[in-house]
């Protein structure tokens, strides 16, 4: 007698009487809405810096890349190779070639101190003294303003990140690398790289100032392909003269990242979980005030044949309603005001700045509406089974 | 079950309890009722009395403590949940006391309402709450909201909900019990005519002697019981 299709249409029928009813609570509505709309956009805003790292990191990584550094270092400032070293490296099999060989770029990576920009206190800046090789390694290198430094002399170029984040890095105005005044001539990009937060100089320059010889601390590889990296990897990890460990690119960017990833999707997750709970009660309460205020009316629908069902899932419907609102206002919200918000943090293996922009993805924005919808139907399951729960006389007799 | 031909409503010993915490209120006890087909019957008593709950059982919106409740051969306390609703729909017209209109539909709407659990096409569901608004004298007020209307005209509104789909029995708490002479008087023209014109048999609780004079029968109820005449 009543089909499916029958308790379908009593679904949608008291659903649309809710609906309908919903002006007349506009207030608590409101303010469910909205409190479910901070907890996304908080949510939303804290992962999206975890996303940003990431994409920050996945930017500097290309798949052909290869980066040696000395086993037993874990970041490129603790590494140190030596001349030999690094012509061996050089020498791999499996490496790119051009006509002036393969396409190995040894570098130095030491941090000097620069004031940032936002605080004015000092950080350290990732200082990097490149050959030639570095911009056929990166291939997204380019300058975007002013020119590249002249190779033997004391000139800077900066990245767009370390520009952004560090006063006093503007072309024209002058560095202090030792005793000296080293003049910024040019800024570059990257691609959005991790490079971009660094600042360049000719490692010929760099070597004498950091007393380092000949010595070099890692070297950028690009390999024939992808797929030479094992064949690359064997052989230097096999030859009895070397004592280093070649990664790819991505493994290493991946490494440097993992841990601040981590801590900041952590964080992320326990702040919304915490204020979620907060919206969760906020839900709740409107969704019993909306229910009591109609405890009648369901009465009614009930003593005049409706479903219990039906009434418990049209009350979760509005509930989900309010959420799935309050979730996309939020998400917005994080959407609107920060991304592409440019920030910086402490990149923990090399203790010098990471620059990266808010990454408010796409599926980070459907995230943040799952877990409104989530907390929607919390808050709106109890009161939707307590609607039903009252014995209809009882509730017939309640004004 | 069911007695005689032509008996549609019978209850059977019936207990009715009410818990409050720990108290428990006797409202009706081993109380016997016989209402034949097309019968309009009046039930009075005092406030409090279990008039009320002696209605919501007969409606199957309650359940009683103890004993059977049999309506045109259906044992409806044995009924589920889902079954009893459904039972309801079909056979049951119940005028509130309250009104208990949806405030935020229509006049036409809220006497739609229960055709929206029969299989009736939209169109057909239009049609039959129309012709129930015209037998409750209100179609000039279809498209008025509860609010715009008067006391009378809501509780035919509630009538027109009651009647529109055709039930076997229409039970009434108290439908003319705020209303004004004139008023009442108009409500009582109606269910006395749909009570012989379209034969519904009708329950309606009044405490009104005025209206209960309207009725084919009067019965009075007392200490959970049923009789003939007041106890004084
Ligand atoms: N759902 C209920 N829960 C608890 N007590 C009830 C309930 N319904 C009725 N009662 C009690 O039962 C008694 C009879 O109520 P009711 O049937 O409404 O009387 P009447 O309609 O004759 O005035 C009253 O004491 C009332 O408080
Ligand atoms: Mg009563």
């Amino acid at each position: 007698m009543a089909g499916p299709i029958n308790w379908l249409s009593q679904v949608a029928s008291v659903t649309q009487f809710n609906f309908l009813t919903l002006p007349q609570r506009k207030g608590a509505s409101a303010a469910a809405i909205f409190g479910i709309a901070g907890v996304v956009a908080v949510m939303v805003a804290v992962l999206s810096i975890a996303e940003g790292i990431m994409q920050t990191m996945d930017n500097s990584a290309s798949p052909e890349n290869v980066i040696v550094m000395r086993s037993g270092a874990n970041s490129e400032m603790m590494s140190i190779l030596m001349g030999d070293d690094v012509r061996i490296i050089s020498e791999g099999p499996g490496l790119a070639r051009d006509e002036t060989g393969a396409i190995a770029s040894p570098e130095l990576f030491v941090v000097i101190n620069l004031p940032m920009r936002s605080t004015g206190t000092d950080a350290n800046v990732p200082l990097r003294g490149v050959g030639r090789e570095a911009m056929k390694v990166r291939q997204q290198f380019s300058i975007v303003d002013g020119r590249m430094f002249q190779w033997g002399l004391h000139e800077v170029i900066v990245g767009v990140g370390a520009q952004y984040q560090f006063s006093g890095l503007e072309i024209g105005s002058s560095i202090t690398v030792g005793q000296e005044q080293w003049p910024v001539v040019g800024v570059f990009h990257v691609g959005g790289g991790l490079a971009e937060t660094e600042v360049w100089v000719d490692s010929a320059v760099l070597q004498p100032v950091y007393r380092r010889g000949n010595s070099f601390q890692v070297v950028y590889a690009k390999l024939e392909s992808e797929d030479s990296f094992q064949e690359y990897k064997d052989a230097l990890t096999s030859d009895p003269r070397l004592n280093v460990k070649p990664m790819r690119e991505s493994d290493y960017y991946a490494s440097q990242s993992e841990m601040l990833y981590k801590l900041i999707t952590g964080l992320g997750t326990l702040i919304a979980l915490i204020m979620g709970f907060g919206a969760v009660f906020g839900a709740l309460n409107t969704m019993y005030t909306a229910v009591s205020s109609r405890t009648r009316e369901i009465a009614t629908l009930r003593a005049l044949g409706f479903n219990a069902g039906p009434v418990v899932i049209s009350v979760l419907m509005e509930s989900l309603l309010l959420a799935f609102i309050g979730g996309v206002i939020g998400a917005g919200l994080a959407w609107w005001v920060f991304d592409g918000f440019r920030a910086a943090t402490l990149n923990f293996a090399s203790f010098s700045q990471v620059a990266f922009a808010f990454n408010v993805s796409l599926p980070l924005l459907v995230r943040g509406i799952v877990f409104a919808m989530i907390i929607g139907l919390i808050g709106g399951l109890f009161p939707a089974v307590r609607s039903v729960r009252q014995p209809i006389s009882t509730a017939l007799r309640e004004l | 079950m069911t007695g005689g031909e032509g008996l549609l409503v019978r209850l059977d010993n019936v207990d009715k309890v009410f818990k409050r915490g720990s108290e428990e209120i006797h409202v009706l006890g081993g109380l016997n009722l016989e209402i034949p087909k097309g019968e309009f019957l009046a039930l009075m008593g005092p406030s409090g009395s279990g008039k009320s709950t002696l209605l919501n059982l007969i409606g199957g919106l309650d359940r009683p403590s103890q004993g059977t409740i049999d309506i045109s051969g259906e044992q409806i306390d044995a009924l589920s949940g889902r079954r009893l609703a459904a039972w309801r729909a079909r056979h049951v017209g119940l005028v509130f006391q309250f009104y208990n209109l949806i405030p935020v539909l229509s006049a036409q709407k809220n006497v739609e309402l229960p055709l929206l659990l029969t299989h009736l096409s939209r169109a057909q569901r239009k049609k039959h709450a129309s012709t129930a608004l015209d037998i409750v004298g209100l179609s000039h007020r279809a498209s008025h909201f509860p609010r715009t209307l008067s006391g009378g005209e809501q509780r035919r509104v509630g009538i027109a909900r009651a009647i529109v789909t055709d039930p076997t029995l229409l039970l009434c708490d108290e439908p003319t019990g705020d209303l004004d002479r004139k008023a009442g008087d108009e409500v009582l023209d109606l269910l006395q005519a749909l009570n012989r014109e379209q034969g519904k048999t009708i329950v309606m609780v009044t405490h009104d002697a005025h209206a209960a004079a309207r009725a084919s029968r009067t019965l009075y109820l007392n200490k959970g019981q049923l009789s003939l005449a007041p106890l004084e």
